[in-house]
C-alpha cells in the first residue's frame, strides 16, 4: 500500500511499529493502544499473517501491556477480514489467558468470550471449541483457570456431540487437584448452568455444586454459595427442597466463618431464589442464626441485610415473622459487643419503621433508635442520623428530637475531627426535617462554632454547610442570623478566622445572588473592602478573590467607585499572591 | 528408604560460594529452600540477594553422578534501607523464602527481610525480537525518505536468558522484625508473622492485609512472649501453628473466627524440675517449626532438641531428639558469647522418615525416626571430593576421648549450621554452612 514517494503516511505507522518494542513502557502501551491504526495500515493480509504471530509471543511484557493488547484484541474482527478469518485472533489470545496475571487472563478471557460471538457455527466447533479444550487440559492451572469462562458462550451454539464433551470438560475441573481451577469452576458453575438444558441442570450440575459445597477448602466453599443463587433461580419450585436446600443449610451452619458470611452476604439474593415458601420455612431461622453467629464479621453482614429481608418478607404474614422472629435477634444486636455489628444495623434499622408501621415503630423500634443514639461509638450514632427521613416519613422526627439534640451536641463536639465532619455534612438534611425554628434554636450555635474549628477541614466543610442552609431556609434567614455572625468574625484577631469570614461570603453571594444585591452592597461589601488593609497577605489575596466573586452581583457605580480603587491598589501589593490576585480579578471584571 | 546410620551413606556433591577464610559479612547466607518439585534450589543472603540453583537434566552417561545444581538466576531482592519515622535502619538480609506452586511457565518465590515481602517471577525468554523500520538492527537510523514499506519486527531464537522480575511488593504491615512467611494449601493467601503479630495476605493484594493474630500486650512491660515461628498446615487451609520463646506451640483453626486470638490447640510439654536452670526459659525458646509432609506431625526446634508432636496429642511430643546434649554443661559461655540464641532449622525428608538440623563446628544431625538411629555429619573443605562418603563424627562429652572423637571444648561455636533443607523427593540435601553452600546426597550403589 506504499507508493515510492507515500513516505509520508507511512512514518507515523513505521514510529508505531518500531515503538511496540520500545525500552519505555509508557511508549509500548502507547503502540498496542493505537494496535488498530497499525493493523489498518498492514492491511488484513499483513496482520493476519505478520503481526499477529508477533503479538502472540509477546507475553514477555509488563502486565498493563498484556492487558491493553487483550482488550484491543477483543474488538479486532473487521481488521483481520471479518467473521470469515476472526480465528485468527485466537492464537495470541490463548497465550494470554495462560499468564500469572488474573487480570490480563481475565480480559484475554473477555476478549475470547466476545469474538466467540463472531464465529459461524462451523469455526467455533473447527477452532473456538478446540482452544477451549486445550486450555481445559493445559498443564498450568492458569489455563485450565481461563477455560472455565469459556465454556458458557460456545455450549449453545455447538453440536449435541461437542455438548457433551464440554459437559465432561468442566465436570473434569470442578474435581481439578488445585484449589485454583475449583475456585474458577465455582465461580463459572451458576453461569453454566444457566446455558445448559434443565435435565443436565438436575443430572450434572446438581451434582458438581454439591461436591463444590462440600469442597475441603473454605476458599471454594464459599464460592458455591454464590452458585446456590443462580441454580436455584433456574430450578422448578417443587425441586428446590432437595436439590438445592440441603445444600444451603449446610453452607449457613458451615464450620468456617468465611461461608457463613458469604450466605449472609447474599441472603437477599437467595431469598427471592427460593422464593416465598422456603423463606418462610427455612431461611427465617437460618437468618435468626446469621443474626446470632458468634464471628462479628458475620453478624455485620446479616445485620447489614435486616431491612432487605424484612422487606422481601412475603406480605401476608410479614409483620408477625418481623415481630416475632428478627425483632427480637435485632434488639440484642443493638447493644452487641462489636461496634461493626452495631453500626451495621444502625445504617439500615430505620428502614423497618416504614415496614412496621407507625405503631410498632413508636412501641418497639423507637427504643432501639434512642439506645443506638446513646451508643459509645460515634460511628453507630452518624448511622442513625443520616438515615432520619425514614422515621421522619412514618412517626415525624419530634419524637426524636429530645434524644437527637444531645447526639448531635456530642457528634459536633467529638474530638476526632473526621466524626465532626460527618454530621456536619447530615446538618442541612436535620435542618430540613427539624424545622428553621428548632434549627435557629438549638442548632445554628454549632454551625457557627464550625467556622472557628481549628481544623481547616471543618471549617470548609461549615462554609459549604453554610451554603446549603442558606439555599433551604432562604436569603432573608441568611441576612438576619447567618451575616451578622459573619462578619463580625471579620475584626477577629486570628487572621485564620478573618479568611472564614471571606469563604462564607463568597458562598453567601452564591446562594443569594443577584436578587439579593442589597445585602451585598451594603452589608457584606464594605467589610470585604476594608479588609483589603489586613496586615496578612493571605487575608489581602483572599479579598481581591472574593470581589472577583461579588463583582457580577454589584451594579457599574458600585464597581467603578468601590470596587476598582481597592483592587488597583491591591494590583501594586509588595506581595507576589495578592498582586496575581488582584490583577485576575481586574480582568475577569474588566475593570482595566 | 534406608535410614542414615544404616544402609545409607552421605557423599559429597558439590560446593557453592567462595573458599577463602575471610567472609564477607554480605555472603553469609541466610536462608535454604528447595522449590516444590525439587529441581530448583534458592538460597538468601544477608547482603539481600537471592541465588537460585538449578538441577541439570541427568547424565545419562555418567548414572553415578546425579545431576549437579548449577546458578540460575541470581537477583538483588532487597536494599539496605532506612525508617526515617522511627530512625531504623532496615537490613537487606533475607530472612526467609518461600516458593509458590508453579502455576505456569515461569516460577514465582516470596522473599522476605525484616520488614517487607516481595513476590519474584522467575522466567525464561529464548526469542528476541528483531526488524525496525526507522534504523538499523545496529542502532544506526535510517533516512525516514527511504521508508517505502512497512516491516512488522518478527521473532528469531536467542540464547536462554534468566529474567527475575520483583512482580509485588508486601509492605508497611509489620511493626517488628518478620520471622516467618507460609503459603496456605489455597494457593491464594499467604502468612507473615514478626514477633508479636501475624498477618494474613492475598498473594494479589498488596495494599492490605488482615491481622490474624496479635499477642501484643497493652503494656509493653508486661510481655513475656514473642512469636518465633509460623506455618501453615499442608492441606488444611484453615489451619495453622505458631511457636513462641516459651516453648510452646499454638494450633489456630481460622475457620472458627477472623481474629485467631485464641488458639484451639496448645501444644507444650511439662518442663522437667530436675532440668531447671537459670537458662532453661533461653533453651526452651523454639526456633524453627515444620509440619511433615502428610501433615499429620510438625517438628519443633529447641536450643538443645528436636521434637516430633503429634496434631492429635498436645501433652507431650511423641519424639524427642537430643542434638547436642553435651552442650547443657556449657550454657554459661554459650550465653556469654551469645550462641544461646541462635536459631537452628529443622527439615523433613521427602517421606517424613527422617529429620534434619544443624549445631556448632559444621556438623549436622539427621534422625531416622523408624529406626530410632542418629547420625552427626560434618560439612567441611576437607571432605569435598566428588562422591567421597562422609564419615559419621563424634563429640566426646567427658571422661576419656577415644580415637576419632571430638572434644566438646575443641568446636569451633562460629562454625554453625542453622539452614539446612531437603530435596522434597530425593535423598539431596542442601547445607548451609556460614558462607558456603554444600549439596550432599545418598551414595548410589
Amino acid at each position: 500500500m506504499a507508493g515510492a514517494d507515500g513516505d509520508d503516511s507511512l512514518y507515523p505507522i513505521a514510529v508505531l511499529i518500531d515503538e511496540l518494542r520500545n525500552e519505555d513502557v509508557q511508549l509500548r502501551l502507547n503502540s498496542i493502544k493505537k494496535l488498530s491504526t497499525i493493523a489498518l495500515a498492514l492491511g488484513v493480509e499483513r496482520t493476519r499473517t505478520e503481526l499477529l504471530p508477533f503479538l502472540t509471543d509477546t507475553i514477555y511484557d509488563e502486565d498493563e501491556v498484556l492487558l491493553a493488547l487483550a482488550e484491543q484484541l477483543g474488538n479486532f474482527t473487521m481488521l483481520v477480514g471479518g467473521p470469515e478469518y476472526v480465528h485468527c485472533l485466537l492464537p495470541p489470545l490463548e497465550s494470554l489467558a495462560t499468564v500469572e496475571e488474573t487480570v490480563v487472563r481475565d480480559k484475554a478471557v473477555e476478549s475470547l468470550r466476545k469474538i466467540s460471538q463472531e464465529h459461524s457455527p462451523v469455526d467455533l466447533e473447527v477452532h473456538f471449541e478446540p482452544l477451549v479444550k486445550r486450555l481445559a487440559s493445559g498443564d498450568w492451572f492458569t489455563s485450565r483457570t481461563s477455560a472455565c469462562g469459556l465454556f458458557s458462550v460456545c455450549y449453545p451454539r455447538v453440536s449435541s456431540t461437542v455438548k457433551a464433551e464440554i459437559r465432561q470438560h468442566f465436570r473434569t475441573l470442578c474435581s481439578d487437584d488445585t484449589p485454583m481451577v475449583r475456585r474458577a469452576a465455582a465461580s463459572k458453575l451458576g453461569e453454566f448452568a444457566k446455558v445448559l438444558e434443565l435435565d443436565y441442570v438436575k443430572s450434572d450440575i446438581i451434582s458438581l455444586f454439591t461436591a463444590l459445597a462440600s469442597d475441603e477448602q473454605d476458599s471454594v466453599r464459599l464460592l458455591a454459595v454464590e452458585a446456590c443463587v443462580s441454580i436455584a433461580t433456574l430450578l422448578p419450585q417443587e425441586d428446590l427442597e432437595t436439590l438445592v436446600m440441603p445444600t444451603l443449610r449446610q453452607a449457613a451452619e458451615d464450620k468456617s466463618w468465611r461461608v457463613r458470611y458469604m450466605v449472609a452476604d447474599k441472603f437477599s439474593e437467595l431469598q427471592k431464589a427460593v422464593g416465598p415458601e422456603i423463606t418462610k420455612n427455612d431461611l427465617v431461622p437460618a437468618f435468626q442464626n446469621l443474626l446470632k453467629d458468634c464471628e462479628a464479621e458475620v453478624r455485620a453482614a446479616a445485620a447489614n441485610k435486616v431491612k432487605e429481608f424484612c422487606e422481601n418478607l412475603p406480605e401476608d404474614n410479614r409483620e408477625q415473622i418481623i415481630m416475632t422472629h428478627i425483632l427480637p435477634c435485632v434488639k440484642e444486636l443493638v447493644s452487641d459487643t462489636n461496634q461493626h455489628v452495631k453500626s451495621a444495623l444502625a445504617s439500615v434499622i430505620m428502614g423497618l419503621s416504614t415496614i412496621l408501621g407507625k405503631d410498632n415503630t413508636i412501641e418497639h423500634l423507637l427504643p432501639l433508635f434512642l439506645a443506638q443514639l446513646k451508643d459509645e461509638c460515634p460511628e453507630v450514632r452518624l448511622n442513625i442520623i443520616s438515615n432520619l427521613d425514614c422515621v421522619n416519613e412514618v412517626i415525624g422526627i419530634r419524637q426524636l428530637s429530645q434524644s437527637l439534640l444531645p447526639a448531635i451536641v456530642e457528634l459536633a463536639e467529638d474530638a476526632k475531627w473526621r466524626v465532626r465532619l460527618a454530621i456536619i455534612e447530615y446538618m442541612p438534611l436535620l435542618a430540613g426535617q427539624l424545622g428553621v425554628e428548632f434549627f435557629d434554636e438549638k442548632l445554628n450555635t454549632l454551625c457557627m462554632a464550625w467556622l472557628i474549628d481549628h481544623v481547616y477541614a471543618i471549617r470548609e466543610a461549615a462554609t459549604c454547610n453554610l451554603m446549603k442552609l442558606v439555599e433551604k431556609f432562604g436569603a432573608e434567614w441568611a441576612q438576619n442570623t447567618i451575616v451578622p455572625k459573619v462578619l463580625g468574625m471579620a475584626n477577629d484577631p486570628n487572621y485564620l478566622h478573618r479568611m472564614t469570614t471571606l469563604f462564607c461570603i463568597n458562598v453567601i453571594v452564591h446562594c443569594c445572588g443577584y436578587p439579593y444585591r442589597e445585602i451585598t452592597t451594603k452589608q457584606m461589601l464594605p467589610v470585604v473592602l476594608k479588609m483589603s488593609n489586613d496586615q496578612v497577605a493571605n487575608v489581602r489575596f483572599n479579598v481581591a478573590k472574593s470581589l472577583q466573586k461579588i463583582g457580577p452581583v454589584l451594579d457599574s457605580n458600585a464597581l467603578q467607585t468601590e470596587v476598582k480603587p481597592v483592587l488597583e491598589k491591591l494590583a501594586s501589593d509588595t506581595d507576589m499572591d495578592v498582586k496575581y490576585f488582584a490583577q485576575e480579578a481586574i480582568s475577569v471584571l474588566a475593570l482595566a | 528408604m534406608a535410614g542414615p546410620g544404616g544402609d545409607m551413606q552421605w557423599c559429597f556433591s558439590q560446593v557453592k560460594g567462595a573458599i577463602d577464610d575471610d567472609v564477607a559479612e554480605a555472603d553469609i547466607i541466610s536462608t535454604v529452600e528447595f522449590n516444590h518439585t525439587g529441581e530448583l534450589l534458592a538460597t538468601g543472603d544477608k547482603g539481600g540477594r537471592v541465588v537460585i540453583f538449578q538441577q541439570e537434566i541427568e547424565n545419562k552417561s555418567q548414572p553415578q553422578f546425579r545431576s549437579e545444581y548449577n546458578v540460575y538466576s541470581t537477583f538483588q531482592s532487597h536494599e539496605p534501607e532506612f525508617d526515617y519515622l522511627k530512625s531504623l535502619e532496615i537490613e537487606e538480609k533475607i530472612n526467609k523464602i518461600r516458593w509458590l506452586p508453579q502455576k505456569n511457565a515461569a516460577q514465582f518465590l516470596l522473599s522476605t527481610n525484616d520488614k517487607t515481602i516481595k513476590l519474584w517471577k522467575i522466567s525464561e525468554r529464548d526469542k528476541r525480537p528483531e526488524g525496525y523500520n526507522l534504523k538499523e538492527e545496529d542502532g544506526r537510523y535510517k533516512d525516514p525518505n527511504t521508508i517505502t514499506s512497512l516491516r512488522v519486527p518478527v521473532l528469531i531464537p536467542m540464547d536462554l536468558m534468566v529474567e527475575a522480575s520483583p512482580r509485588r511488593v508486601f509492605a508497611n504491615a509489620h511493626t517488628y522484625h518478620i520471622n516467618s512467611i507460609s503459603v496456605n494449601s489455597d494457593n491464594e493467601t499467604y502468612l507473615s508473622a514478626d514477633d508479636l503479630r501475624i498477618n494474613l495476605w492475598h498473594l494479589e493484594i498488596t495494599d492490605r492485609s488482615f491481622n490474624i493474630v496479635d499477642i501484643k500486650p497493652a503494656n509493653m512491660e508486661e510481655l513475656t512472649e514473642v512469636i518465633t515461628a509460623a506455618e501453615f498446615h499442608p492441606h488444611q487451609c484453615n489451619t495453622f501453628v505458631y511457636s513462641s520463646s516459651k516453648g510452646t506451640i499454638r494450633l489456630c483453626d481460622m475457620r472458627a473466627s477472623a481474629l485467631c486470638d485464641k488458639h484451639s490447640k496448645l501444644f507444650e510439654e511439662p518442663e522437667d524440675p530436675s532440668n531447671r536452670s537459670f537458662f532453661s526459659e533461653i533453651i526452651s525458646s523454639i526456633s524453627d517449626v515444620k509440619f511433615s509432609h502428610n501433615g499429620r506431625y510438625m517438628m519443633t526446634r529447641d536450643y538443645l532438641s528436636v521434637k516430633i508432636w503429634d496434631l492429635n496429642m498436645e501433652n507431650r511430643p511423641v519424639e524427642t531428639y537430643q542434638v547436642h546434649e553435651y552442650l547443657r554443661s556449657k550454657l554459661c559461655s554459650l550465653y556469654e558469647n551469645d550462641c544461646i540464641f541462635d536459631k537452628f532449622e529443622c527439615c523433613w525428608n521427602g517421606n517424613d522418615s527422617v529429620v534434619m538440623t544443624g549445631s556448632y563446628n559444621n556438623f549436622f544431625r539427621m534422625f531416622d525416626r523408624g529406626h530410632r538411629r542418629d547420625v552427626t555429619l560434618e560439612a567441611s573443605r576437607e571432605n569435598s571430593k566428588p562422591m567421597q562418603v562422609l564419615k559419621p563424627r563424634k563429640v566426646c562429652a567427658g571422661g576419656k576421648r577415644k580415637k576419632d572423637e571430638i572434644s566438646v571444648d575443641s568446636l569451633d561455636f562460629n562454625k554453625k549450621i542453622l539452614h539446612t533443607a531437603w530435596h522434597p523427593q530425593d535423598n539431596i540435601i542442601a547445607v548451609a554452612t556460614t558462607n558456603n553452600l554444600y549439596i550432599f546426597q545418598d551414595k548410589v550403589n
